[in-house]
């Protein structure tokens, strides 16, 4: 399944109560507000490194760049919304709000 | 050969009152209750709090909805879950539930399951679409 | 893929419209069929024609008639509409006012129904 979080870390608790409900196999996309998820050396970059273990975690691009993240978590794919489509080619979709 | 029927999960993760989504989702379940679905319905985080007994709105002046739950079942939604772990870290047990009908045999009154983050995961794996509120 | 969208917000105080049109976009250039769209919550807000942004940024309304005009089914909830005081008078063309039966059709027959709220 895919999950997509648009919510950061530091203002919603949406990603980390995702991640209690993740499965192998599943994939995190993180969008919007999602992206600062993904940021390195944060007070929540651990949540991101522990998911990896689990999941593939993928970033928006778009969002990425409007929000001038550049040091991301290694082993976060970024893509795009064409990458988004294909995600759900491979997977149904549950989106968090 | 009669099509399949799809499997709808519906998660409740907003808190009752604050915000429109919870009440305005509660709408989207009993319409799509009439239509061939395979309905469930799961409270978690902040949304156990829409079942939760004794809401009483009238101070606030805002119409109240949880009555509504009272009548999940006769619309013919049966598959409601609470995640328990929503529950314990906010404080709750099943006594503090709202009842959403009464067993047809029985005639007992019914109240939500209330099951581990594991079974939800599972469900929501085998579900065909999922609507978030 | 049938693709349905549903969408809860508002345009302009959220990015859910903006992540939404630029994923139905994608979408579309894949090849893949956009089942419907439909607005619920303050996302009835997004099809209204008294929209007047700055001339140099986005005209959301503009842009989902523009998706409209191509056949895509637009739709707008009618209890949330009404609640909010959006008419079929003030819609944009290509878009048109119905019941949470439409929401329940995209959700059932659409292979994924992706939402973009808060």
């Amino acid at each position: 399944m895919l999950h997509t979080v648009n919510k950061s870390p530091f203002q919603n608790t949406t990603l980390m109560d995702c991640a209690r409900f993740l499965q192998s196999g599943d994939v995190l996309l993180l969008l919007e507000d999602g992206v600062f998820a993904c940021q390195t050396g944060t007070a929540h970059s651990a949540l991101v490194e522990g998911l990896l273990q689990q999941v593939k975690v993928y970033a928006l691009r778009a969002d990425l760049k409007a929000r001038a993240i550049t040091q991301l978590i290694p082993g976060v794919q970024v893509t795009d919304y064409a990458g988004f489509v294909d995600l759900l080619e491979e997977h149904k979709v549950h989106s968090w709000l | 050969m009669a099509e399949e029927i799809k499997k709808i999960m519906f998660t409740v993760r907003k808190p009752p009152h604050g915000s429109i989504y919870v009440y305005e989702g509660l709408e989207v379940k009993l319409i799509m209750a009439a239509y061939d679905a395979d309905i469930s319905v799961v409270f978690m985080d902040d949304g156990v709090y829409a079942l939760k007994q004794g809401q009483d709105t009238k101070e606030l002046g805002i119409k109240g909805f949880a009555a509504t739950y009272g009548a999940l079942m006769d619309y013919e939604i049966q598959k409601v879950f609470v995640d328990r772990h929503s529950m314990e870290v906010r404080g709750m047990t099943e006594a503090d539930l709202l009842i959403i009908g009464e067993d047809e045999e029985t005639e007992e009154p019914v109240k939500p399951r209330v099951i581990d983050s594991r079974e939800i995961a599972a469900m929501m794996a085998e579900q065909h679409n999922i609507l978030s509120f | 893929m049938k693709i349905a969208v549903c969408i809860y917000e508002g345009p302009y105080n959220h990015e859910a419209s903006d992540s939404a049109y630029n994923f139905i976009k994608a979408a579309i250039d894949k090849g893949h069929e956009i089942q419907g769209i439909f607005f619920y919550h303050d996302g009835v807000y997004n099809v209204t024609k008294l929209m007047e942004p700055p001339q140099d940024d986005r005209h959301i309304a503009n842009r989902w008639s523009a998706l409209g005009a191509t056949g895509i089914d637009i739709v707008v909830c009618i209890a949330a509409a009404k609640r909010r005081g959006i008419v079929d008078d003030v819609l944009v063309p290509h878009v048109r006012i119905s019941g949470l039966g439409q929401l329940t059709m995209m959700t059932i027959q659409a292979d994924r129904m992706v939402v973009f709220g808060d």
